[in-house]
This record gives C-alpha cells, sequence and structure tokens, in this order.
C-alpha cells in the first residue's frame, strides 16, 4: 500500500538508535558470568537464560496485562450478576415478561420487556435512517469526491464521531425536537392510517426523535468502517471493470460493494452495538412511557439504558438491582451483537488490521 | 453473439445504441430548477406542506426527470449512473446538516454564559433563581478523574498490546485480541454498571464504615475500562507497523528481547501510540453516563477524587438539562460548549500527530 519508502526511512533512523542505545546498555545486559555452560554449537557468547531476570519479569508483566481485559470481562459479567440475581429473586412478576417497572415498592414489580422492546426498536430504526446515508457517505469519500475534498470531509466525520453523546442529547431536546414534532403532525395528518404514524398526539418527544439523533449518532462510525473497506477495493479490480465499459456506478456495484460487503455487515453491526448501548442522548431525548406500542410519532419510547440514566436517581437497594439486572441484559445482547461482528471481520483476515 | 446481444442488449455496442452525447450542464440545471419549482408548486398549491416537503419533491421530481432526459440523451445505462451520483451527494448533504446544525447551536447557545464567572464559581449555594453558578468544580472533576483513568489505563494499554504484538503467540493471545475487541463494544453504561457494583457497593464499604461511598475515583474505573480496549487496540496497530528488521538488528547486537522492546519498538512507534492515547482520552472526557452512576455528582468543589462525591462536565451538562431553572439552559450549553472545545482540541492535536507519524501510511 505505498508504505515501502517510509518503511526504509524508518530503518536507517531506527538503527541509528539501536547502536547509539547498544554502546551504552547492552554490556549491562550480557554479565559476563553467564559463560559456565557453553551450549552446543557456536553461541558461547549468548547470555544464559536466566531463570528471574527482567526478561521474565516483563514478560510476566505484559502478558498479566493481556489477561486483565479477559479478568475484567468476566468480572463484569460476575459482579453483575451476583447484584441482579437478588433484585429478580425479590421480583413478584416475571423479570422477562412483565412490563411495567416499580422495583422501589415493598412489593417489587419489574420487567424488561418494555425496555429491551424500545431498545431493539429505537436501534432498528437509527440503523434504518443512518446505514444507507453512512454508506453514500463512504461512497463518496472513497470514489466520488475529489482527493482536496475527500480528506477534510473524512476528518469532519470523524470529528462527529468524537463529539459526546450528551451534546447530541442536548441539541435533539432543545432544537431538533421542533422540526420532529412538526414532521411527526405533518406525517400524522396525512399518513395516520399506517400504524406507527397514527394517535393523536402529542408529538415530540417521541421514539422517532430518539431514533433520529441515534442515527446521527452512529453515522460516522458506519461511516469511517465502511470507507475504510471501500477505499481497500484492489485498484485491478476496479480499473477491469472500467475496461469493460462499465460506468462508475457499476464499477461501484460490481467491484466495490461485492468486495466490501463482509466489512459493511460488521461496519452495521459494530454501529448496532453503539446503537443499542447508547445512554444519555436517549434519556434526554425519549418521553419515557411504559407501554409496548409500535407507534414511532407520539410521545414515549423507553430504552434499558436510558432507564437506568432515568431512574437511578430515586433507585433504593432493590432497585439499584433491578436496573444492574437490566443492564446485564444490555450487555447480554451488545456482547452477543459485538461478537457476531468480531466474527465476520475476522473470517475476512485482510479487514483485520484496518477495520477496528 | 446474437445469443449475447439478446440475453443483455445495453451492453454490447451496435451501432444503434452506442451514443457519444452528453447531457449539457445547462439542460441539467434546466431541469433542477424545473422540478424545484414544480416540487414547491406541489407543496403550496395543494397546501400539504411548506417548503421542506417542496424541496423533497423537487428532488424526487428531479431524480426522475433525470432519469428520463438523460436516458434520451446518454441511454439508460449512463443515466443510471447519473442518479446515483446524485443520491450520494445529496446523502452527503443530509448528513452535513444535522452537523452544521449542532455546531452552530453549540456556538449561539453556548456563547451566552461564556464569562469569568463560569469558570470561576460552581453550583454552591445556587438556588432555582439565581443567573449565577459555573463549571469550576465540574472542570475539576473532569480533569481528575480523566488524568487518573489515564495514569491506569494507558501502562495497562500499552502493556497489553505489547504482549499480543511481541509474546502473542497460540490460541490465548488470539482470545484475548477477539475480546479486546469485543470489550470496544461494551456500553458506557454497563461499565458504569460494573464499578458501581464493584467498587461503590461491594469494596468502597471497607474504607469507609460499611457504607458506600461514591467518588471521582470510581468513575476513573469506569472509565479506565472503556479506555483500556481503545488503548490496545490503537497501540497494537501502531507495534506492528514497527519494521521487524529494527527488532532483529537489535538482537543480533545482543539486546535482550524486552530491551529491545523498550529502547526499540516503542520509541519508533511512540507518536502512534500517543495518538491513539489521546482519542481515547477525548472520548473519555465526554462520557455521561458512567460518571452518572459511580461519581454521585456534587454541587461544591471537591479536589479529593477519593471521597465524597464529584462532578464531571459532561455530568453537568445532563443536570442542568434537567433542571427546571429558567437559567439552566445555558449553563448547560455552555457547559457542553466547553466540554466540545475539550475534547476537539484534544481529537484535531491527536490526528495532526498522526500526520506527522512516519510510520502509518
Amino acid at each position: 500500500m505505498g508504505d515501502n519508502p517510509s518503511r526504509s526511512e524508518n530503518a536507517t533512523a531506527g538503527d541509528l538508535g539501536v547502536t547509539g542505545r547498544h554502546a551504552r546498555g547492552a554490556g549491562t545486559g550480557v554479565s559476563p558470568s553467564s559463560y559456565e555452560e557453553p551450549p552446543f554449537g557456536g553461541g558461547g557468547a549468548l547470555p544464559k537464560k536466566t531463570r528471574f531476570g527482567m526478561e521474565a519479569g516483563f514478560k510476566g508483566l505484559s502478558v498479566a496485562a493481556g489477561a486483565m481485559v479477559l479478568v475484567i470481562i468476566v468480572a463484569i459479567a460476575v459482579f453483575l450478576i451476583s447484584k441482579a440475581v437478588p433484585a429478580i429473586n425479590a421480583d413478584t412478576e416475571n423479570f422477562l415478561t412483565f412490563n411495567q417497572w416499580f422495583p422501589n415498592e415493598t412489593q417489587p414489580r419489574f420487567g424488561i420487556a418494555v425496555l429491551a422492546f424500545g431498545t431493539v426498536l429505537t436501534s432498528i430504526i437509527a440503523l434504518l435512517v443512518a446505514v444507507p446515508i453512512a454508506l453514500g457517505i463512504a461512497l463518496f469519500l472513497s470514489h466520488y469526491a475529489p482527493k482536496r475534498l475527500a480528506t477534510p470531509l473524512g476528518f469532519v466525520i470523524d470529528l462527529l464521531a468524537a463529539v459526546p453523546s450528551v451534546v447530541f442529547g442536548l441539541w435533539g431536546r432543545d432544537v431538533f425536537m421542533e422540526p420532529v414534532r412538526n414532521f411527526s403532525a405533518w406525517l400524522n395528518e396525512y399518513f395516520g392510517w399506517i400504524p406507527i404514524f397514527g394517535g393523536d398526539g402529542p408529538f415530540g418527544r417521541s421514539v422517532l426523535l430518539g431514533s433520529l439523533v441515534l442515527a446521527i449518532m452512529v453515522l460516522p462510525i458506519v461511516t469511517s468502517l465502511s470507507r475504510e473497506v471501500f477505499m481497500q477495493t484492489p485498484g485491478m479490480n476496479e480499473e477491469a471493470a472500467l475496461a469493460l465499459g462499465a460506468t462508475k456506478w457499476e464499477m461501484v456495484r460490481t467491484a466495490v460493494l461485492p468486495y466490501g460487503k463482509p466489512g459493511v455487515i460488521a461496519a452495521v453491526m459494530l454501529g448496532l452495538g453503539r446503537a443499542l448501548g447508547e445512554t444519555i442522548a436517549l434519556a434526554l431525548t425519549l418521553g419515557v412511557v411504559f407501554n409496548i406500542s409500535f407507534n414511532i410519532i407520539e410521545n414515549g419510547g423507553n430504552s434499558i439504558a436510558a432507564n437506568i440514566a432515568n431512574a437511578f436517581g430515586e433507585a433504593n437497594e432493590t432497585g439499584r438491582g433491578a436496573l444492574i439486572a437490566s443492564g446485564l441484559v444490555l450487555f447480554a445482547i451488545t456482547l452477543v451483537v459485538n461478537m457476531a461482528a468480531r466474527a465476520i471481520i475476522y473470517r475476512r483476515r485482510e479487514f483485520r488490521d484496518s477495520a477496528a | 453473439m446474437s445469443l449475447l446481444e439478446r440475453e443483455s442488449s445495453g451492453v454490447v455496442m451496435t451501432t444503434d445504441n452506442i451514443r457519444s452525447q452528453k447531457l449539457h450542464v445547462g439542460l441539467n440545471i434546466g431541469i433542477a430548477a424545473a422540478a424545484l419549482v414544480v416540487g414547491l408548486a406541489l407543496a403550496y398549491g395543494f397546501g400539504i406542506g411548506n417548503y421542506v416537503l417542496g424541496v423533497v419533491l423537487g428532488v424526487v421530481i428531479y431524480l426522475i426527470g433525470l432519469q428520463i432526459v438523460a436516458g434520451r440523451i446518454e441511454g439508460r445505462r449512463a443515466a443510471r449512473d447519473r442518479m446515483w451520483k446524485t443520491l450520494i451527494y445529496a446523502a452527503c448533504v443530509l448528513a452535513i446538516l444535522p452537523l452544521a446544525s449542532v455546531v452552530w447551536t453549540l456556538i449561539s447557545k453556548g456563547a451566552g454564559r461564556l464569562d469569568g464567572n463560569f469558570f470561576g464559581s460552581s453550583m454552591n449555594n445556587i438556588g432555582a433563581r439565581d443567573p449565577e453558578g459555573g463549571a469550576y468544580h465540574a472542570i475539576i472533576g473532569t480533569l481528575e478523574q480523566v488524568g487518573i483513568a489515564t495514569l491506569m489505563a494507558v501502562p495497562l494499554g500499552v502493556l497489553g498490546a505489547i504482549y499480543l504484538v511481541e509474546y502473542g503467540r497460540g490460541k490465548f493471545a488470539t482470545t484475548v485480541r477477539f475480546f479486546v475487541d469485543v470489550m470496544t463494544g461494551i456500553p458506557s453504561i454497563v461499565a458504569g454498571l460494573f464499578i458501581l457494583s464493584f467498587w461503590v457497593l461491594i469494596v468502597s464499604p471497607w474504607f469507609n464504615n460499611g457504607t458506600p461511598r461514591f467518588s471521582g475515583f470510581a468513575a476513573s474505573l469506569a472509565l479506565t475500562v472503556l479506555m483500556l480496549p481503545t488503548i490496545v487496540r490503537s497501540t497494537e496497530e501502531m507495534l506492528r507497523l514497527v519494521p521487524g528488521p529494527l527488532r532483529e538488528g537489535a538482537y543480533a547486537l545482543g539486546v535482550p528481547q524486552w530491551k529491545t522492546i523498550l529502547k526499540v519498538v516503542v520509541p519508533t512507534a511512540l507518536p502512534g501510540i500517543v495518538t491513539g492515547i489521546m482519542l481515547a482520552v477525548a472520548r473519555a472526557a465526554g462520557e455521561t453516563a458512567p460518571v452518572l452512576l459511580v461519581a454521585g455528582g456534587a454541587a461544591a468543589i471537591n479536589f479529593d477524587p477519593f471521597a465524597g462525591g464529584q462532578q464531571s462536565l459532561s455530568l453537568f451538562v445532563y443536570q442542568q438539562a434537567g433542571d427546571a431553572s429558567r437559567y439552566a439552559p445555558a449553563r448547560a450549553w455552555t457547559a457542553a460548549l466547553t466540554l466540545v472545545a475539550i475534547v476537539l482540541v484534544l481529537t484535531v492535536a491527536a490526528k495532526l500527530l498522526a500526520r506527522r507519524n512516519s510510520l502509518s501510511k
């Protein structure tokens, strides 16, 4: 990929560093006392392998740091379960199917059904909106835009990914709600016969608002990952398509999209993982109503993460346990989605090093 | 030949379907203008919507009109090419609009409270009727929490990446690498719940006479969980870019492996590693959910991250957003502007550093 010149540049730069440091450092590492047992062959000058030297110590340290990741994942599961189980035992209703949330009463009654439904609904609508647009931008950046425009625009998209979610939530609530309310009223007037646009208001703090804000937030992730994959399309394939007389779009459709398909699927699933776990933006934009409804424009909607943020303040001990139990469900869902996405990426090894 | 012609008549060139004419730019603009006028006329004429609907209808009519006219002049395939090109450009414009709106709102609404009082005072003793009050305590909290989290996550993350690149072989390394990737996708609220159940509810009572204690340090722990996989991933990528001959050169001179790693490999990759760390720090500074669960939040200035509730800038934004005081939105927006400024400065600095990094492409 054209990095050969820079490699050789660095090789020379690094060589100087090695010799410079070697003159000071390496002599102390090779102690003369290690000559006692000359090994077979000509390796007499090599230092003897010591059992508890810096080498073993450093290696052990780095192995421990690597293992720490596994420890944390297991610890998350263990501690969430340990706090969730007492709360679920105290629950007087079925945790999986009950659709209200009253964990702070003397007879705690709560269930995950509404929250899980809301989480999945908002995420899916967000992806339905975001993915086509994200793929369009990714194609624009990788194949359509002139390079002078593509570089700054890609930079801007990356910056968009860095904007904290609380800012999007605040913007969604203070600015975006008004146009969405008008749009909802319009949809209701002319398409009210479709159940999802039905109801008689009030509109605004709805699933639609939350999903659109969520869509804006997952857009940069899906865009930058898909762009990476599209840019990796072998130039040969593209040129072959063009040489056969394909128009630009036909080239994209026959060479770029099939090649990028696994990467795009993985990008979409990573975006889904992000959307499922999004907390603050949804806590600020959803209308917190506990019922299962496909109506997306009336005030309402809730999600697991938003409910944790909203209900945490007044939760007692069982209430906390109940929220932790709902967090455990969220953890399980995102874990499955992420593992599936990673498994797809890993099957196509080429993407492993860039698509993260 | 005849079979091929029948199967895909548009592909094989015959004297009938070779077209050299191009759609004139003026004609293209003309179609666009006409479509816009028709769209607006439909929207207002029937009274079914405002200018937004008019523009949307205009775009749809433009696409149809372009398809018909370009299809006549250039052929079906070229017309389809034009349609997709238009759609792709439209996607870009559509994505820029909300971004522009966010930036504009941040600046216009955030500038209102951008004064010395905001950066010099806390929310202590600020009632619902007081227009003053600032985010000094929140800025302190963010800096301390993110600082401590960085101190914990960087050594762990860099060592983990060193393991993956330099030592990791076989099944265990593959497992670790896989779960680092999976861990990148853990929702921040789950990290917050983990620290809540592990540190705040189980460990902290040991130091606090049996009652759970919310603290800035707990928030640092949660941020560490979130930063760790990001740092491991970016450092791993950078270490992999270090050319093998550099290591071999060091080994050939008798330098032990740990010293080769510390004195040759890591210094070579350092700019890239720092870039990754800065991006992780920027992301952590913007996290609200974990801080909300474990730091407690406080109205007063608290310099001690180990005792008592602590505020953070993002949590301050969230709390002010939910506050009923009529002065709260102004404080929320100014704090949001400050937060975005911090995050963007870090991100832009990291990207500029990455651009000067000769290892990466």
